[in-house]
């Protein structure tokens, strides 16, 4: 009787005294931004809560997460430029560094101890340490004139220690190779097409592919073989109808990967395409409520969900991927700007901007589970994508 | 002569249906919190610059406003910046540019 109230005692004691010292995994945490008030809200996926916020995270009103191989830091890159480094565990900022004016988004290396972040100004890449976060490469892109250089956008890490990214204003593609050390071997690849806006790389990490701006087309470069250099692909592939204006720039890095198909959001038009992977051809179009910004695969790759650009930016829906039929349309509200699944997809989370709340929907049943606070959220990012390539 | 007079004329004038058709109170807070977060996608939510150019008073001080006031209702083709028009009237844009001249706080 005794011993069993001490031993309570001592555990409640414990527990409160090392509140945040409690043993436990970072495997189904993750960080949501919250663009304006430049904090994130650290949540975790098991019981559906949110633990923590930090603040003090500069500007991020276009910021993006990487994950340390063993899920404990964070590394967030701001709109501002800023590189923060943060121990999940520890609840703080370890370490934060302004690296460049205005930046873009980053990744991190085959082997963890590399932080790539591409940068709008100066253009280029700049690379870290991620230990220290100490300059180790500095990538400067190609000048554009008046002595600008070009922005560097879709910034992916690629298996052999690579980092491959396109440059906006002179449609280049580049591939930075670190396996020999600290002192990149860069392959340039010139004249990929006009105003590539953003890049992916497929899960395997094989294919890069750029969308372009400017004309109706991708850029595809086979990591296997860089040799053939880069291929056009889907050339036209909204020939024959009008184009509507672009609000938002979809983002590349949700693509869905599905077996031998890729799933992607169709600039200015309401559609996912669907492409089927070596041969590059569209082999479907589904229409849709709005122009995409992310399509994403639950992680079975049985449903893909996509959400939509302003104005109509309401809406989630649900692709069901044997049939190719969107099968659920859901109203989170106003302003879904991400969405992101639990690493075996059993729920997804979706951040409502306008609303001021996380939505956690059940993926097979689409009952809404919980709702989460937090201050116009955009990014959600969880652990989970420290194991693998191209998040 | 004349022509400074006519210029002047017409300057006024602009200024008159500026003043005129300002927006109600709502549709500022509205169209504030557009340029901040939809407009702020491209060109940085402190519209310091991201894909699209800063829009900081300092960056658009050579352009006029008939130029900032075509580009935002429609668009520059060729590249992302969209076509507004169907969502901003003239007056809006003009309301938009003023402020984008005077520069916009980002305390709210
Ligand atoms: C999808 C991306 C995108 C969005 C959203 C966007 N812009 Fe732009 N904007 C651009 C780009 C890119 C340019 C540069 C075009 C060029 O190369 O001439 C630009 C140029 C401009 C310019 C001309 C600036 C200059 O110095 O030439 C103005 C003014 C402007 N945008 C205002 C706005 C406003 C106001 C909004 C919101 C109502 C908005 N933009 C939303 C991408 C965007």
């Amino acid at each position: 009787m005794k011993t069993k109230f001490v031993l309570v005692c001592a555990l409640l004691l414990s527990a409160c005294v090392t509140q945040q010292g409690v043993l436990r995994g970072t495997g189904d945490l993750g960080v949501v931004i919250e663009r304006a008030a430049g904090s994130i809200k650290v949540v975790e996926t098991t019981d559906r809560t949110s633990l923590y916020g930090l603040k003090g995270l500069g500007d991020l009103s276009h910021a993006s997460t990487v994950f340390s191989r063993d899920g404990r830091y964070a590394f967030i890159f701001g709109r501002d430029g800023g590189l923060s480094k943060i121990d999940l565990l520890e609840r703080k900022i370890v370490k934060r560094v302004m690296q460049s004016g205005n930046s873009i988004g980053g990744a991190i290396s085959q082997d963890g101890k590399l932080i790539a972040v591409s940068n709008y100004k100066p253009g280029g890449v700049k690379v870290f340490n991620s230990a220290t976060l100490d300059l180790v490469a500095d990538i400067p892109a190609t000048e554009i004139g008046d002595g600008k250089r070009s922005k560097v956008v879709g910034l992916v890490d690629a298996p052999g220690q690579k980092f491959v990214f396109s440059l906006y204003d002179s449609g280049e593609i580049w591939v930075a190779d670190f396996a020999n050390g600290n002192k990149p071997v860069i392959q340039k690849f010139k004249d990929i097409g006009t105003l590539p806006y953003d890049g992916l790389v497929t899960p395997d990490g094989r294919y890069y592919i750029a969308g372009l701006f400017g004309e109706d087309g991708l850029s595809l470069l086979d990591l296997w073989q860089t040799d053939k250099g880069v291929k056009r692909i889907l050339d036209g592939y909204g020939r024959g109808k009008r184009k509507l204006p672009v609000y938002k720039m979809p983002h590349l890095e949700g693509w869905a990967s599905v077996g031998d198909q890729l799933f992607l959001p169709a600039v200015g038009h309401h559609e996912v395409l669907v492409v089927e992977r070596d041969s590059w051809k569209k082999i479907d179009a589904i229409p849709v409520h709005g122009q995409p910004i992310f399509a994403v695969a639950r992680p079975d790759g049985r449903q893909i969900w996509v959400n939509f650009a302003h104005p109509r930016n309401d809406v989630v829906q649900v692709i069901d991927v044997p049939s190719r039929k969107v099968i659920k349309t859901l109203k989170p509200g106003k302003a879904v700007l991400h969405l992101e699944f639990t690493p075996r997809g059993e729920q997804v989370w979706l951040s409502v901007r306008d609303e001021d709340r996380v939505e956690v929907y059940d993926t097979r049943t689409f009952e809404q589970l919980t709702t989460i606070k937090a201050d116009k959220p955009s990014g959600i990012f969880l652990t989970a994508r420290a194991n693998r390539t191209g998040l | 002569m004349l022509r400074a007079l006519l210029s002047s004329v017409f300057l006024i004038s602009i200024v008159g249906t500026a003043l005129a058709a300002e927006p109600n109170a709502d549709r500022k807070s509205e169209l504030l919190y557009r340029l901040k977060h939809d407009c702020g996608s491209c060109h940085g939510m402190t519209l310091k610059g991201g894909l699209g150019p800063a829009l900081l008073p300092a960056s658009i001080k050579e352009h006029s406003n008939e130029f900032l006031i075509d580009v935002i209702r429609d668009g520059v083709a060729g590249t992302p910046m969209p076509p507004w028009g169907v969502e901003l009237s003239q007056d809006e844009a003009a309301w938009l540019v003023k402020k984008l001249r005077a520069g916009v706080s980002h305390e709210n």
